[in-house]
């Protein structure tokens, strides 16, 4: 029995794993103690909870559980890392680097700091949304402090060559922060083996809660610093003060280990299904084409331009399967994805973009439903898109001259 | 992005989809807007050449659900009409029948140019044929 409408938008946030909520309900319910109570029993089971998922959150990364910052999630996360990493060493440098396709929540954080007289390079990306070692490497120079860039896209899933920027981090002394709120418990990510000194993660893009995060912050080799954002009583090492979210937090841990122990049975199936997607897309319609890398690429990532339809209307035509769209027309600010933008898949590609985000609870029904559904509107839009009947009519669109409005 | 159950409708069944042939006489076509914009709207007219009277309307959008719908009303609202009525056919007539939200209205001001489009390409045609007719000498007009 299909449940409408189906769920296909997990990269904007995951269900709740029910084995997570099992393991957060006791800490709302009678183990509702502050974590940093430290002289009663219910501060003990708090604090005892916040261990676990210390070391849950450490284990899926290969990092220490001293390295990991409690916070209210990604956007928290890379604001702590790039602001508190910049205030830290600024005395070292101004120069960070960063990629045009990052999320806001690094994007914007590198705009205050050039507010502040920093200054950003923000590299460019190729056609698949790739930023290449060599290109990174041209871009650092002697006053580079930070490098901050994400490690799965969260439009196109493109994954960058993380281990082998991080090792040019290391040679160069440069700090190394990564988003990796997409990539983390889907794919592999190891901090050791990557080089990775900071790293952003969210609880609720891995079938945690909302609310939850960490940062990871490296300790050894090198000791990295940041300072706080949040002054107050000094949790986290004085990192991050405010009481835990101790429900959110062992949330997360328990999130992370389920991700940590079928990470190859979640892939598997996610990889599954957006090849049943694939094939019915490119076996049935024309003009259609992949966003993004079509290897070093999220498993439940499928982002396709839809050419001669546009986003909105498109999504309109399949409102029992909830998804999203590069379009502008969807966006609450009327602007484009500055991600395809980046791409430079075309400025009409943008807007026929739609992104399927598959999950750990899809299921081959709901993905055969989906293909079929959009297949029938993708083909109903565009018996009546003049641009399909122009192409058709053997009209090249470049050369039309268009009355922009 | 919440619809009006009007936009939905012409949405779900919009009114007079499909095309003319472009080099008829009595066909006027107008398209309007860029594809890097995210609209494109062809409307065309069928206008009965003694009367000035439109008599049929067709149209082919890429764009939102309101331009769909925007430019599917556009071709119930010229059918019927002469020239000029049709040219009287404002934005904001659109905006209030289908009830656009103030991000949409671009979607109506682009329905008002297709009509003006086509009716002017419509106009330029009769003037170029009638132009040629005349020095032919056969021309009623002259």
């Amino acid at each position: 029995m299909l449940k409408f409408p189906i769920y296909l938008d997990n990269h904007a946030t995951t269900p709740v794993d029910p084995r997570v909520l099992d393991a957060m309900l006791p800490y709302f319910k009678e183990k509702f103690g502050n974590a940093a109570s430290r002289n009663h029993p219910y501060g003990w089971e708090a604090e005892e909870a916040v261990s676990m998922a210390r070391e849950q959150c450490a284990n899926l990364i290969h990092a220490d559980p001293k390295e990991i910052v409690f916070t209210s999630g990604s956007t928290e996360s890379n604001n702590l890392a790039i602001k508190g990493a910049a205030e830290m060493y600024k005395e070292k440098g101004k120069h960070i680097i960063t990629a045009n396709t990052e999320h806001k929540a690094v994007l914007d954080p590198c705009k205050h700091l050039e507010a502040l007289g920093f200054d950003v390079t923000y590299l460019p990306v190729d056609k698949m949304g790739r930023v290449s070692a060599e290109q990174f490497a041209e871009a650092v120079r002697p006053d580079t402090i930070l490098a901050s860039l994400m490690f799965a896209n969260n439009e196109v899933g493109t994954i960058h060559p993380i281990a082998e920027i991080g090792k040019i981090c290391k040679e160069k002394n440069i700090i190394f922060h990564t988003d990796a709120t997409q990539a983390t418990g889907k794919v592999p990510v190891d901090v050791q083996s990557m080089g990775i000194d900071l790293l952003s993660v969210s609880a609720h893009k891995m079938y945690g809660p909302k609310g939850a995060g960490f940062l990871y912050v490296r300790r050894k080799g090198p000791r990295v610093r940041i300072a706080p954002i949040f002054d107050g009583g000094g949790h986290e090492r004085g990192m991050r003060s405010g009481t835990l979210n101790v429900p959110g937090v062992a949330g997360l841990g328990k999130a992370c280990e389920i991700c940590k122990n079928e990470m190859s049975k979640d892939r598997a199936h996610a990889l599954a299904l957006r090849k049943i997607m694939h094939d019915r897309f490119f076996n049935e319609l024309d003009f259609i084409s992949l966003n993004g890398h079509p290897e070093h690429r999220l498993p439940g990532n499928f982002n396709v331009s839809f050419a001669y339809v546009e986003g909105e209307a498109l999504m309109m035509g399949i409102k029992e399967i909830a998804v999203s769209s590069g379009s502008a027309c969807t966006s609450a600010s009327l602007e484009p994805s500055h991600v395809l933008r980046a791409m430079g898949v075309g400025e009409d590609a943008v807007h026929t973009s739609i992104r399927y985000g598959i999950g750990r609870f899809n299921t081959v029904e709901e993905v055969t439903y989906a293909a079929n559904k959009t297949i029938e509107a993708v083909r109903r839009l565009r018996e009546m898109s003049p641009l399909y009947e122009m192409v058709k009519d053997g009209v090249d669109l470049a050369s039309v001259k268009w009355t922009s409005h | 992005m919440a619809y009006s159950d009007k936009v939905i409708d012409h949405y779900n069944n919009p009114r007079n989809v499909g095309s003319f042939k472009k080099e008829d006489d009595e066909v006027g076509t107008g398209v309007v807007g860029a594809p890097e914009c995210g609209d494109v709207m062809k409307l065309q007219i069928k206008v009965d050449d003694t009367t000035g009277v439109i008599t049929d309307a067709k149209f082919k959008t890429f764009g939102c659900g309101s331009a769909i719908a925007s430019s599917s009303l556009a071709t119930e609202w010229v059918k019927g009409k002469t020239l000029d009525e049709a040219m009287q056919i404002t934005n904001t007539a659109i905006v209030e029948e289908l009830a656009l939200p103030p991000i949409k209205i671009h979607c109506s001001v682009l329905a008002e140019d297709a009509i003006k489009a086509a009716i002017d390409d419509y106009k330029k045609k009769k003037a170029s044929v009638g132009a040629h007719s005349s020095a032919d000498g056969t021309d009623s007009k002259s």
